[in-house]
């Protein structure tokens, strides 16, 4: 852990120390990038492994230039085993090391689920406290960038599901240079999705300024008086051109981003849901049991009083992840989120 | 070892006679010890232990087997919800684990009692698990020995990460990671070959083969020798008499040597026999005869270094019978211990969920005390 988040419950990273730098547009695979590599100038336990990502960059170059800067034993190209490449991060982390693991795509760290769920969430528990497991798990997910099977997929509930691990996921450049950075001085293991079709979306960003936000947080992300939206990752982006859209037809539509699913924070939705009375909760994902069952149970169970129309859900289906020539229709769009909108304002 | 011929004639025809090595049934034992107790050298592993250290195996050895012994009983008794009995692996385990020194580490699956014991883990440790009080709960880098892990081969991936994190330091620590001879189809094992090789990693597996993976015997995993899979990863694999303490701790001390030295992982396979049951929820006589049982039972590992001592006039009946009385003993102590162990409390199942605070466990939590508290208030009100 870094001097900065000590006696902190939730790390809280440090500006950068390099002075203050010209705000410029950086993509979300920039800013990705350079929060690796603030994280390992900061702290030397901290490495990298994956499969592509040393001389390559990653097949999305979020690590491009770190093995050259950082070496091969910071920067570590893996053999072609997921759940090797998560089952050494556990011996690493014994060891004092805080691996940052990437998994190539969502669909292939099924191979890893067994490492991630048995071994990485319960070794804290398991030794009562006594070691801890400072991994995290990058992985780019969604859908929307044309793939084959097995590219496009969204599994953070069945991550969100198992206890010990936090899931995160981030939805733009300037989180995803914090975020990155909060989850690696964390003790606890961090699975961090990043929307990979929003990769190449650019935002200013400002090293010099603070994070305003810890990564256990949702953010309310444009303001509303009519009903409130939640969505991570890339989903976030659909509902704020929802949110402008409904503006010209006179609903004022408050945009959350959750980045946070688990833990999920609820307080934050459960305070917009007071003001807004309605809730629709968006992600990529399949409705069945995903995000929104839950957080539809959990606002229910605070803001019944409150709600003028059931929580609606858009999603995926319960189908496996189409072919991309029909994927357009599967994944939610502005449309099927203004569909929602209106079921709730119809209701 | 089983012959198949149909197979066997099989390899021949396709396999230049080069890369085919020994055939199955040749088993080059690495032996320094007798069943009968003579020791006899071995060119490549040569062992100079004095009387003492001879003595202390012995020791070892018994006192391994007699706390396993009080594992079945507490279990039998009802103290213990189960018990993974170590009998017929001792020599195995404890020649493997005095042959590390303090710094490197050891990897376990839930069989290692012995090896726990090499490592000073309090017994006592290891039953917390089985009794159902914590899943493990000792921090495992206070004697370098890792958690009991139950899903099978994982700890092997883990045991070459540690591996990699010496390599980093640049320290001249080397890992073991145990397993057996079922494990050596999951793919985490094989992974944890691969990577081992590809790094280097200085890592020793130690694969205890004791012929069984609870009914499933050692041929469904492999049709060749276990110690033969190492060479298509690419580096050594050795097969030792598992009940030969001598044979089990100078061959493992020479691959510690090796990896320690930049030379990379070796495989063991140390042939042993589980003379009891998988666990106490076993039944073996399901599957396995009597007369395998019998043929091992004259393969004993404590029985041939007594005779070993008796032969070499290394100990007498007084020493034998000191030791004994040191086992049961530290048995008692453990069963005392074992008793003692206190139930956690029910909220205790919260604390390590998280290391850092997460609203749904604090929720949770909160809920539940809140909620047991009302059975207090209903007590208190009677």
């Amino acid at each position: 852990m870094s001097p900065v988040s000590s006696g902190s419950p939730v790390p809280a990273v440090s500006t950068a120390a390099a002075g203050p730098q010209p705000a410029a547009p950086v993509t979300l695979a920039k800013a990705l990038n350079t929060g690796l590599r603030r994280a390992m100038e900061r702290d030397p336990k901290v490495l990298l492994m994956g499969e592509d990502i040393g001389k390559l960059g990653g097949v999305f170059r979020v690590t491009d230039g770190l093995q050259k800067d950082f070496g091969e034993a910071r920067v570590i190209d893996s053999p072609l085993a997921e759940s090797g490449i998560i089952g050494a991060a556990v011996g690493l982390a014994l060891r004092g090391y805080r691996p940052v693991c990437e998994i190539q795509f969502d669909g292939f760290v099924f191979p890893a689920f067994d490492q991630i769920t048995t071994q990485v969430a319960k070794l804290y528990a398991r030794s009562l406290g006594t070691v801890r497991m400072p991994i995290v798990i990058r992985i780019p997910y969604g859908g929307g960038i044309g793939a084959v099977e097995h590219h496009s997929e969204s599994p953070e509930a069945l991550f969100a599901h198992t206890a010990g691990l936090r899931v995160i996921a981030c939805s733009n450049p300037v989180d995803g240079y914090w975020m990155i950075q909060q989850a690696i001085e964390s003790d606890d293991p961090v699975v961090f999705f990043e929307p990979k079709r929003r990769y190449w979306d650019k935002a200013l960003l400002d090293e010099s300024a603070a994070p305003t936000h810890r990564f256990d947080q949702a953010v309310v992300v444009r303001s509303g008086t009519d009903l409130t939206l939640a969505a991570h990752g890339p989903m976030v982006r659909t509902c704020l051109d929802a949110a402008r859209a409904a503006e010209e037809e006179g609903r004022s539509l408050e945009v959350i981003d959750l980045r946070t699913i688990s833990p999920l924070d609820v307080d934050t939705v459960a305070a917009s849901v007071q003001r807004t009375g309605r809730l629709v909760v968006v992600h990529e994902a399949p409705v069945f049991f995903g995000l929104g069952a839950e957080l539809a149970a959990q606002v229910t169970e605070r803001c019944f009083y409150r709600l003028e129309a059931p929580v609606g859900r858009v999603g995926g289906f319960h189908t496996p992840y189409p072919p991309s020539r029909i994927e357009e229709t599967y994944l939610p769009d502005l449309d099927r989120v203004l569909d929602a909108v209106d079921r709730a304002f119809d209701h | 070892m089983t012959t198949r011929t149909p197979a066997r004639s099989r390899r021949a025809a396709q396999a230049p006679a080069a890369e085919a090595g020994p055939p199955a049934d040749e088993l080059p034992l690495i032996q320094l010890l007798t069943p009968e107790g003579e020791r006899i050298p071995h060119p490549d592993y040569p062992l100079d232990l004095d009387p003492e250290q001879t003595r202390a195996l012995y020791r070892d050895l018994v006192l391994v087997r007699r706390v396993d012994t009080e594992g079945t009983a507490l279990q039998r008794q009802g103290e213990l919800g189960l018990w993974a009995s170590l009998l017929g692996q001792e020599a195995a385990q404890v020649g493997s684990g005095r042959a590390m020194r303090p710094g490197d580490f050891a990897f376990p699956t839930y069989r290692e009692h012995g090896v726990a014991w090499t490592r000073a883990v309090p017994p006592i440790n290891l039953l917390g698990l089985f009794r159902g009080v914590n899943h493990g709960g000792w921090d495992p880098n206070e004697k370098n020995f890792g958690l009991y892990t139950i899903v099978i081969g994982s700890q092997t991936l883990h045991a070459v990460g540690y591996a990699m994190g010496i390599q980093r330091d640049g320290a001249d620590d080397a890992v073991i990671a145990y397993f057996g001879d079922g494990a050596s189809s999951q793919g985490d094992v094989n992974e944890a070959f691969v990577f081992a090789a590809s790094y280097n990693a200085p890592v020793v597996f130690f694969c205890q083969n004791n012929q069984w993976a609870i009914s499933e015997p050692t041929e469904r995993q492999s049709r060749v020798p276990l110690y033969r899979r190492a060479s298509g990863f690419g580096f050594p694999g050795l097969r030792v008499d598992g009940n030969d303490v001598f044979a089990c701790l100078a061959v493992t001390r020479a691959a510690l040597d090796r990896a320690r030295t930049g030379n990379g992982p070796t495989l063991i396979e140390a042939y042993t026999y589980r003379m009891g049951a998988h666990t106490t929820s076993d039944d073996p006589t399901r599957y396995r005869g009597n007369d395998e049982v019998e043929l091992w039972r004259t393969r004993d590992p404590i029985a041939r270094l007594r005779a070993h001592l008796v032969r070499e006039g290394l100990a007498d009946d007084e020493y034998f019978a000191g030791i004994e009385a040191e086992a049961d003993a530290l048995a008692a102590d453990v069963r005392a211990a074992c008793l003692a162990l206190p139930d956690p409390h029910p909220l205790s199942m919260f604390d390590y969920a998280y290391s850092e605070p997460h609203a749904q466990v604090t929720a949770e939590r909160a809920e539940l005390a809140a909620y047991l508290e009302g059975f207090e208030d209903e007590e208190a009100a009677r």
